[in-house]
């Protein structure tokens, strides 16, 4: 896209939002926010008073209460339009995704057939409307896949991009852990039979898209149990406020002066009271929220999902491709029986040139690195490829034969030649393998010549998330298929807390459930359809994009990116988001001091003047202060939307440093910001003769 | 000087016992043995046997709830009967008759509710058996109450996965049996050492050195009923004066006890709390959090005082403090206390939720009264009632948790129990239905014209009585700023109904978190739990409980003390 027309777009955006705030105003909708809703009513009400005093019966002048009036609408356009943004960016997206959910042909596969050779599977063409779930569908290289479903037969490369926004194309093959595919998504090479998991609407895209754009929108706890607070300081401020007026009449008689405070005053003390702020921008948190995720390529199937990640005591990191690079690489030649380092470097070197897999190159390479050896190929060298049978590989030239292979294949090898077994290497073998580490043995004509030292290697920077992450007061724990040596070798390493070896899922699922016995909340990364029951009893699980359908619908989330390192960022945007409400709550109700100083003596100042002393603001006028205090009250609304959108930034430190932060900012923040704030309205009002 | 060393000695005495009794009483909540087994075991053990309790049943939240109002109403209506009764009844050695009904309820509501507010004068309204077997007898039971409900929440945020959070009738034996009882005793014979009558015989006539006139000395069993008047946050006088009374607070030394004896079991039951939740910082940091708050305001108080009166100084009257004045505000103080011990008691009273007095609030300067008004308001919970103050306190740590949990990024969790929406509701009930009844309260009867009818100082002032009047009841405060003529109809109802509300439907939401709590698992603490014993956290709940208190009360006090302050000193 052009800058201009992501201009554009924005724009686009923004008048929308501005459209909806105003369609929001309905009071159905209002309802479900107690504390916008008292403002509506509260600006209902000043439009009534202002009315009256149009037709000459009004308690203050028009002006005055035709500005406050004003000023409570916009408040409340404010709040609406903080929610219509943050619901705005989701649209976008949703809008997207929808023009790949297009209706497309199908070509169904008639339900007799039997066998699914290519050429045997006849078709009819449907619309995608139409199928099913366990409907078989045929797609070919340019078709556009009509539904969500499992392979049943074939192997293809398909652009995921409209789901992912990742171009590069991806396998997907019928059995195994990369057998589900999604509609909307394009086939790009060979064909496919599939058999449909979704009805329509019921699909991938179709949740994603209902997610996105916030129409299922769900309250979740943490949400619920603040409204709940938050209406109850409303409660108590209405009570302050109607009390108000018996008390202010009674200070009129007692004292033989002025005249009582009127509703418009009122109306605006409780207005500015009420936690506002938070109460404004409670849901476009939480839509925010939703849409870093998003942003992040993690679709979240709910928002209690979200929430849950901000709680996570425990993370289950698969070792593969987490924690460590995909494969192991050689890191060392360790000769054996007198042998020399060089000689073992070149005979490794020589047995692998032809070895294509990672570890292979990766003995070249270290070869090479080392000991500055370049492996030629010289006429005449035979390859022995690796085998399921002789379980070893290895070259041929002039008479001398090098193999490679797993320690008891090649000891065997060695003994069955009648050599003895040099009375170094099994100590070897076994000081690699205690270290977490994969031995390789290698001979020449039968003969050891030492051993070559595989092993897994942490990613980088792994040890400093995990340090990290324990400092957020969360544990680690790394599942591996190895065995307890070399797990414990790699968590070491790693720096994980814990580790679970030859790890099964029943095992799995065993572990997650004791964790939650004891309190905590666990959250897992899983892309096997083996993975699913523990999927579906972790709290925050998340699916891999490339995984299963099963594992994807067990799982509350599914990353687009595929990535099981992100489970760390996405418990970040949970932190993000609870940390979000909690500052502003505070920040909110911090506000409230300063506007009793502008309004208290301002509301009471024909019947005890000498309240002035509490304007220590120096507001100029009774309606100056009032008018600068509902005006404050409502452009930190808009002031604020920007932090809400984007979440109070979380650091990975303790929880009493990270409290004693945000108290400074919000907390000290919001009682002194107002005072400021008010004062510097006051004078522009004063200023441009506005009272 | 004088007055430092005073408030230090105070202050540490009530430190020194703090520990001891603590530990005590979480011994005696927990069932463990105490070195007074040997005596009261047996007499437990007896009273169960004799009411059919079976001490090791427990109940869920609910029957917990029922027993409790069930008990309370019973004692009130004894104590309504007794009042009405009196007059056939014997121990009436003046002959009093029946108090009138709307007085009676006033009274019985206010006993029932560790209130203790007094509408009737003690020395012309009650006799000696309506004192002892009513007002006395409830002051023992209503402290017990306090207590047992606070014990249930103790348990509720200990235990895990359970319905259970204790047996009502034992907490209450326990209560009177072991602490309340052996208490008093000792208190009330400190106090006949030191003057306070005790006796049964009729009231005295005396010749008084004002040119011979005869004068009635009212008498009574009284040392016996100021003990746990003190002890359990009561505050109702045997006298009408209340400890201002030569008869019910004669020296400085009894004057010490008593006040003393106000704040220690609150004090005491903070350590009790963190005995008993397996973790003694949790107990010293709301200890904290009300001393800071306490002493704060205290020093308002005192310096208010001391500062004297404006109006006064224009009058020619010497208010500067000598060898042989105790300069400031004398008016409406026992020169035999003076203004620091004034000023503490009216302080220490109001923060606890006993409200007896040993000088009158209403002639206190307008910040000076402020206080006491201001330390009610902010809901009973700076020492607060026994037990009921801790409670009240633990529903504003509810509401810190909450919002500082968020602020860490977490689902907010106090001691290892998560803290959603169920506790949000019930915490929020809990501050806000005091605030509901002092303001509107207050607002009927600035607008009736039974209300008004009594105001004898219509301003600023005769404002602040009648806030003040619904701060106490509203809180269980119980004590008066006087200036407001308060035994007629239309108060005795309206602060009945205060008292009433203000105890039950505050215990109940209580006892509702704590079932809620002991239904919960228990999360174990990690670095992201947010530690509440830190001086952060401190900082914090007193933020919120003074944000709250002001945030509430500011436009109200404006109108009352604050502009009247601003009146006098311009």
């Amino acid at each position: 896209m052009t800058t201009k027309n992501k201009t554009q777009a924005r724009r686009e955006m923004y008048q929308r939002a501005v459209l909806d705030s105003f369609i929001k105003l309905n009071p159905r909708w209002m309802v479900r926010n107690p504390v916008m809703f008292v403002v509506e009513v509260g600006s209902v009400l000043t439009t009534l008073l202002w009315i009256q005093s149009l037709v000459g019966k009004g308690e203050a002048p028009a002006g005055f209460i035709g500005a406050i009036a004003l000023w409570l609408w916009f408040t409340v356009l404010f709040a609406n339009f903080s929610e219509a943004v943050a619901e705005g960016r989701g649209k976008a997206q949703a809008e997207s995704l929808r023009k790949a959910r297009q209706d497309t042909p199908a070509k169904k596969v008639s339900s007799n057939v039997k066998t699914f050779e290519r050429d045997n599977v006849e078709t009819e063409t449907v619309s995608s409307t139409s199928l099913r779930k366990d409907d078989l569908y045929l797609v070919e290289a340019g078709d556009i896949l009509p539904a969500d479903g499992e392979i049943v037969v074939g192997i293809a490369s398909v652009d995921e991009s409209a789901v992912t926004g990742e171009s590069a194309p991806v396998v997907r093959e019928a059995g195994g852990d990369r057998s589900a595919v999604t509609g909307g998504t394009r086939l790009l090479s060979d064909w496919l039979i599939i058999r449909v998991s979704a009805d329509p609407g019921q699909g991938f895209l179709d949740r994603m898209i209902s997610m996105v754009e916030g129409a299922k929108r769900q309250k979740t706890p943490n949400e619920i149990a603040l409204n709940i607070l938050l209406a109850g300081f409303t409660i108590i401020f209405l009570i302050v406020c109607a009390t108000l007026l018996p008390y202010s009449i009674y200070s009129v008689e007692a004292s033989g002066s002025g005249t009582p405070i009127t509703i418009t005053v009122l109306i605006a003390l409780l207005v500015c009271l009420i936690p506002t702020t938070i109460g404004g921008l409670l849901s476009a948190i939480g839509i925010a929220g939703m849409d870093r995720m998003i942003q992040r390529n993690v679709i979240a199937m709910s928002g209690r999902a979200v929430e849950a990640a901000g709680d996570v005591d425990v993370l289950l990191l698969d070792k593969t491709g987490t924690i460590t690079l995909g494969n192991r690489q050689a890191v060392e030649f360790i000769p054996v029986n007198g042998a020399n380092a060089n000689d073992l470097a070149e005979a490794a070197q020589l047995a692998s040139l032809a070895d294509e897999t990672p570890e292979g190159r990766s003995i070249v390479v270290l070869a090479k690195e080392k000991f500055g050896l370049r492996g030629h190929t010289v006429d005449g060298m035979h390859f022995i490829p690796f085998t399921a049978q002789t379980r070893m590989s290895g070259v041929n030239f002039n008479g001398t034969q090098i193999r490679k292979g797993a320690p008891d294949t090649m000891m065997g090898l060695i003994q069955s030649n009648g050599n003895g077994v040099a009375s170094d290497l099994k100590p070897t073998v076994d000081s690699i393998a205690r270290a977490g580490g994969t031995p390789l043995v290698v001979t020449r004509d039968n003969k050891a010549l030492g051993v070559i030292h595989l092993k897994d290697i942490v990613k980088g920077g792994m040890k400093e998330r995990f340090a990290q992450l324990r400092k957020m007061g969360i544990k680690t724990v790394m599942i591996t298929g190895d065995n307890p040596l070399t797990a414990a070798a790699i968590a070491a390493e790693a720096g994980v807390d814990d580790f679970l070896a030859q790890a099964t899922p029943e095992a799995k699922l065993k572990l997650i459930r004791e964790y939650q016995t004891g309190g905590r909340l666990v959250a897992m990364t899983g892309d096997g359809t083996n993975d699913a029951p523990a999927l579906a009893q972790a709290d925050v699980a998340v699916a891999m994009n490339t995984g299963t359908q099963p594992a994807r619908e067990a799982a509350n989330m599914v990353d687009l990116d595929s990535n099981p390192t992100k489970l760390i960022e996405i418990v970040e945007i949970g932190k993000q988001l609870l940390m979000t409400r909690g500052a502003l709550t505070t920040f909110s109700l911090a506000n409230d001091v300063s506007k009793y100083f502008a309004i208290i003596p301002a509301a009471f100042a024909s019947t005890y003047p000498q309240l002035n002393a509490l304007n220590i603001m120096r507001l100029a006028t009774p309606d100056s202060a009032i008018m600068s205090a509902v005006i404050f009250n409502a452009l930190i609304i808009i002031a604020l939307i920007p932090l809400a959108l984007r979440g109070v930034p979380y650091r990975a430190v303790g929880a009493a440093q990270l409290l004693r932060d945000n108290l400074l900012i919000y907390g000290l923040g919001g009682l002194l910001v107002p005072f400021i704030g008010i004062k510097v309205i006051d004078m522009l009002l004063v200023a441009l003769h506005l009272v | 000087m004088s007055a430092w060393l005073q408030l230090i000695i105070y202050f540490g005495t009530l430190l020194l016992l703090t520990k001891s009794l603590g530990a005590y009483m979480a011994k005696v909540y927990q069932g463990e043995r105490v070195f007074l087994n040997p005596i009261l075991g047996p007499v437990e053990r007896f009273l169960y046997r004799l009411s059919g309790i079976d001490p090791r049943s427990e109940m869920t939240w609910k029957t917990y709830a029922v027993a409790m109002l069930l008990f309370n109403i019973l004692g009130l209506i004894a104590i309504y009967l007794l009042q009405r009764l009196q007059g056939t009844l014997p121990l009436n050695p003046q002959g009093l008759g029946a108090a009138a009904p709307d007085s009676a309820w006033n009274t019985a509501v206010s006993f029932a509710t560790n209130t203790n507010w007094q509408g009737y004068g003690g020395e012309t309204t009650m006799s000696y058996l309506t004192q002892m077997l009513g007002m006395t007898v409830q002051n023992f039971l209503s402290a017990a109450t306090g207590m047992a409900v606070m014990v249930a929440l103790i348990r509720g945020i200990v235990r895990h996965t359970t319905k259970e959070i204790g047996n009502f009738w034992v907490d209450m034996t326990r209560s009177v049996l072991y602490i309340l009882l052996p208490l008093s005793l000792v208190l009330a014979l400190a106090l006949v050492s030191q003057g306070v009558v005790q006796t049964f015989s009729e009231y005295k006539t005396a010749t008084s050195l004002q040119s011979g006139e005869t004068q009635l000395i009212a008498v009574g069993p009284a040392a016996s009923q100021v003990a746990i008047k003190q002890l359990g946050t009561n505050g109702g006088g045997f006298f009408n004066v209340n400890s201002a009374h030569p008869l019910e607070n004669p020296t400085p030394f009894s004057n010490f006890l008593e006040m003393l004896s106000i704040l220690l079991i609150p004090a005491a039951l903070c350590y009790t709390y963190g005995k008993m939740v397996g973790d003694t910082r949790q107990g010293w940091a709301l200890l904290a959090v009300m001393t800071i708050v306490l002493v704060a305001l205290l020093s308002v108080a005192i310096w208010s005082e001391q500062s004297g009166n404006p109006m006064l100084a224009k009058l020619g009257i010497d208010q500067a403090q000598s060898a042989t004045n105790p300069g400031g505000n004398m008016e409406g103080k026992e020169v035999r206390f003076g203004i620091v011990n004034s000023a503490l008691w009216a302080t220490v009273t109001t923060a606890a939720s006993n409200g007896s007095v040993n000088s009158m609030h209403d002639s206190f300067m307008p910040l000076g009264g402020l206080v006491p008004m201001w330390l009610m308001q902010l809901g009973e919970i700076i020492y607060g009632g026994v037990g009921s103050g801790l409670y009240g306190m633990l529903a504003f740590v509810i509401i810190a948790v909450f919002v500082s949990g968020l602020m860490v990024g977490r689902t907010p969790e106090y001691l290892g129990k998560k803290i959603e929406a169920y506790e949000m509701k019930m915490a929020s009930i809990i501050i806000l239905i005091p605030v509901f009844l002092v303001l509107s309260g207050t607002a009927v009867a600035l607008m009736s014209e039974a209300g008004r009818a009594t105001i004898y100082n219509p301003s600023a002032h005769g404002f602040s009585e009648v806030l003040y009047a619904f701060s106490s009841a509203a809180n269980n405060n119980g004590s008066a700023f006087a200036g407001l003529g308060a035994n007629n109809p239309f108060y005795n109802i309206a602060l009945g109904i205060a008292m009433f509300i203000a105890r039950y439907w505050l215990a109940i939401p209580v006892l509702a978190i704590a079932g809620s709590l002991a239904n919960k698992k228990k999360v174990p603490a990690s670095a992201g739990t947010l530690p509440t014993h830190t001086p952060l956290f401190i900082v914090w709940v007193i933020g919120v409980i003074i944000i709250v208190g002001a945030l509430s009360f500011l436009p109200a006090l404006a109108l009352g003390p604050i502009v009247e302050h601003l009146m006098i000193f311009g």
